[in-house]
């Protein structure tokens, strides 16, 4: 009687071992549902943006998009996960600048390396904007800094999305323009670092444009880190106007493992193309300051590129690695 | 966002059309399918089913949504009590003694109450929802990262009831269930811990395929090397609870559904964790804490009506912010998204109709889940009854076939059946296996937020101390310890710590 359960029991796990292992038929990409990643916590920007993606893209392509979330590292765990996916295109994830090229510089090992992530897309950009609340005795940027500087050092903190990130770098380098030290505390992302404000437990965020806007009724906008004000933050003075060359937000794109060939990168890069073009996608984009970028797989490689020197330089200069 | 009757019997004639009340019933069906699959849960239900709401309007999609998220939640229970197969993390309390339940014949009584305190926590909460959503959401923003880490070093300190007289062990196991969610990238910094320079380890151990193994897998072989013919072999007891269980349990669920309902209205505090603070409430104030792991009807009613309090309490911060403070809110969000409303705390001024016809249709999906699952539950229990050798092989097939389903990769099956052996173990050598699964489950939101604070703080710990809320927590968390060690001490001799497990 023993042995017949053992038996049953081996059997059921060698079939289920067999079944789980099996190749899938190859057929024309896609043929089946494709998972899209999201590498930071829900309501964030990649969240929002995958959301308005999500039914133009399933048009676009003709199978379902699985949207999944790997939080954790700044984006660094999602990317670490990417690079040892199975390189057939029916997992991509989103990405961001600065982060992928931050990261391996700051981290030694990040578990990914900024080339590895292959470019299928960059789909828009939001420049970093200080905010504090509506409540808060801060009214101008200048307010902000000269308060910082009566405090002793690094009681201001500031909140943002993610280690070794775009708003990380931020207010590091407000930090440095008006001499004053902030302590940066990170969170999985946007969509967690925003209580944290709403709650008082950061004096400000060096968020996002998008907040500003979803946002507007309960926070202030300090400064905004674009060369010019965005016509949906018209109060927001940026930091160029008020004496600070700051000008600095995240790239955010799509990416798949490295391997994956070129023929599937070049259909999924354009039905991206295809779904920043609807016009119901462009819309949403807009009212939520986001700014469209139109960067298929090469030139995204490009950017990726020039941006690792560049950052490289500004991160020696702010004393963030070693020269 | 105002509370308005005008607005709330409009939702009600909305979502009580013959065409809203048909998918929402589908969607209650399904999303019990799919809780009961471990490792699909919620979410995944909702993703995967997504695409096809999308030939629906707009109002029914969303109905059909919201009962697919309701009825997961049941289902993940049902196996946790029949099959000592926890659905998700959430229902591990549940299958704790609700499983004992099921052995001694009283599946089905586990099963209905377990429906019954359900109903309960969801109506209650609903009705909170309602009338209090935007306080609500004040309260939860005072949370910051101090007082999330006190409350999950509070959740810690519920190992010490947990273990019963075997604290020692049980703080091992606690121990063991930190180290295994601690492989892998740092939270914060993303910095590479325990992965031995593999990339495999890098990704971490999904905490599923650890629990399912220590449950699922490791009771499978206890009871093979114990050659029981059925789990339950008793003669079948009635399929409902008796008067007197549902009375024993009417404190249970107004604190079940009280304990669930605060935390869930912090964003990120997952149902597993709401679950377990609930489950020890009731051990701590109830008159024989010694049932608890034995079968104790309270055991399986508190933690279920937690869950759904918790469940209904996500939808606050979604509703008053527009953030979604889970996956699983971030795909309503999308779904929501999806048919032009504009995330963000707008949300409730510009399209009122539409949030009070899904408030509506959570009241009715809460009476359609009982409507459905209690009749149900003597089909369930019955499963109890299959002699072993085909149920068996069974559970362990779709133990596997759940957890490969989580990432695709076989690495978490390896890692299952890794914990089932060392589950089985840990058993025949007395360990208690819940510190183990609470630790995990807690791991990564504490090591956050002490990261998060002490940065805030500047490195000194005293943030949690000053600071009222999170003061309060770690006082209880201390006053728990305490009094933990002094029980020992003072019961018999040294002996005593490192008595076996009861559970």
């Amino acid at each position: 009687m023993k042995k017949k359960i053992i038996g049953c029991i081996v059997l059921s796990a060698i079939l289920a071992l067999v079944w789980v292992g099996a190749a899938n038929a190859a057929a024309a990409f896609p043929n089946k549902r494709i998972t899209y990643n999201i590498c930071f916590n829900p309501g964030g920007e990649s969240d929002i943006t995958a959301r308005f993606q999500e039914a133009a893209l399933k048009k676009a392509l003709g199978v379902d998009i699985s949207i999944n979330y790997k939080i954790g590292g700044g984006g660094a765990l999602c990317w670490a996960d990417l690079v040892q996916t199975k390189p057939d295109g029916y997992t991509i994830a989103g990405h961001n600048l600065p982060h992928i090229a931050l990261q391996p510089l700051e981290m030694g090992n990040a578990g990914y390396k900024t080339l590895d992530l292959k470019n299928i897309y960059m789909f828009e950009s939001t420049p970093n904007l200080l905010m504090v609340r509506n409540d808060s005795p801060y009214k101008t940027l200048k307010d902000f800094i000269e308060a910082a500087k009566k405090n002793p050092p690094g009681v201001f903190t500031v909140g943002g999305s993610g280690t070794s990130s775009a708003n990380d770098l931020g207010t590091t380098m407000l930090g440095k323009a008006a001499g004053i030290q902030l302590t940066y505390i990170p969170f999985g992302g946007t969509g967690s670092a925003v209580p944290a404000l709403l709650g008082g437990h950061v004096t400000a965020l060096m968020s996002y444009s998008t907040m500003g806007v979803q946002f507007k009724g309960k926070f202030r906008g300090l400064a905004i880190a674009s060369e010019e004000r965005m016509e949906v933050l018209p109060d927001v003075p940026t930091f160029k106007e008020q004496g600070y060359d700051i000008v600095e937000g995240a790239y955010r794109g799509v990416a798949a493992p490295p391997g994956t060939p070129d023929e599937i990168v070049k259909i999924l890069a354009n039905a991206f193309e295809k779904v920043m073009k609807d016009p119901e996608v462009k819309k949403k984009m807009d009212q939520n300051a986001f700014k469209t970028e139109f960067m298929g797989p090469a030139e995204s490689l490009a950017l990726v590129k020039k941006k690792m020197v560049e950052y490289e330089q500004i991160m020696k200069d702010l004393g963030r690695i070693k020269k | 966002m105002g509370f308005s009757f005008d607005y709330l019997i409009q939702g009600f004639v909305t979502a009580l059309s013959w065409q809203n009340l048909f998918w929402a019933l589908v969607g209650c069906f399904i999303g019990t399918l799919v809780g009961v699959l471990p490792g699909i849960g919620p979410v995944s239900g909702i993703a995967i089913l997504l695409p096809l709401t999308t030939v629906l309007p707009p109002t029914s999609a969303i109905i059909m949504m919201a009962a697919i998220y309701y009825g997961a939640m049941y289902g993940g229970s049902t196996t946790a009590i029949v099959v000592n197969i926890p659905g998700e993390a959430s229902s591990v309390p549940t299958a704790m003694d609700g499983y004992e339940m099921a052995k001694q014949g009283k599946a089905g009584p586990a099963l209905a109450i377990s429906a019954i305190g359900s109903f309960f926590a969801g109506t209650i909460s609903v009705v909170a929802l309602t009338l209090f959503a935007p306080m609500l959401a004040e309260f939860a923003v005072v949370f910051g990262p101090p007082e999330y880490f006190a409350l999950m070093f509070m959740g810690l300190s519920l190992v010490i009831s947990l273990s019963g007289r075997a604290l020692l062990k049980g703080v091992i196991s606690m121990a063991l269930g930190l180290t295994a969610a601690l492989i892998g990238q740092d939270p914060l910094t993303g910095a590479a811990r325990l992965t031995f320079g593999t990339s495999t380890l890098n990704a971490g151990v999904d905490f599923i395929s650890v629990i399912v193994g220590l449950f699922a897998i490791s009771e499978v072989m206890i009871n093979v090397e114990q050659r029981i013919t059925a789990i339950d072999t008793m003669s079948i007891s009635d399929w409902m609870p008796t008067w007197a269980d549902i009375k024993q349990c009417g404190w249970t669920m107004v604190r079940g559904t009280g304990v669930g309902f605060f935390l869930g209205l912090l964003p990120g505090c997952a149902p597993s964790v709401t679950t377990f603070v609930a489950y020890d409430l009731e051990k701590r104030v109830s008159k024989h804490p010694e049932r608890f792991g034995r079968g104790a009807i309270e055991g399986v009613c508190a933690p279920e009506a937690a869950n759904n309090a918790t469940s209904t309490a996500g939808f606050i911060p979604l509703f008053s912010f527009g953030l979604p403070t889970a996956p699983s809110m971030a795909v309503m969000l999308g779904g929501l998204m999806m048919y032009g409303l504009q995330p963000g705390p707008m949300l409730f001024q510009t399209s009122p109709q539409f949030v009070w016809a899904v408030i509506a249709s959570m009241y009715i999906g809460n009476v359609m889940l009982l409507v459905l699952n209690l009749p149900l539950v003597g089909m369930w229990a019955k499963i109890c009854k299959i002699p072993f050798y085909i149920l068996g092989p069974i559970i362990v097939f779709c133990a596997m076939i759940g957890t490969y389903s989580i990432r695709f990769q076989a690495f978490d099956v390896w890692v299952m059946l890794l914990f089932g052996v060392i589950g089985y173990f840990m058993r025949k050598l007395g360990y208690p296996v819940a510190p183990m699964v609470l630790s995990s489950v807690l791991a990564q939101m504490l090591e956050t937020s002490m990261g998060q604070a002490l940065l805030i703080s500047q490195g000194s710990p005293l943030i949690f101390f000053t600071r009222p809320i999170s003061a309060i927590f770690m006082a209880l968390a201390f006053v728990s310890i305490g009094r933990g060690i002094w029980s020992q001490v003072k019961a018999k001799a040294p002996e005593a710590v490192t008595d076996d497990a009861e559970y």
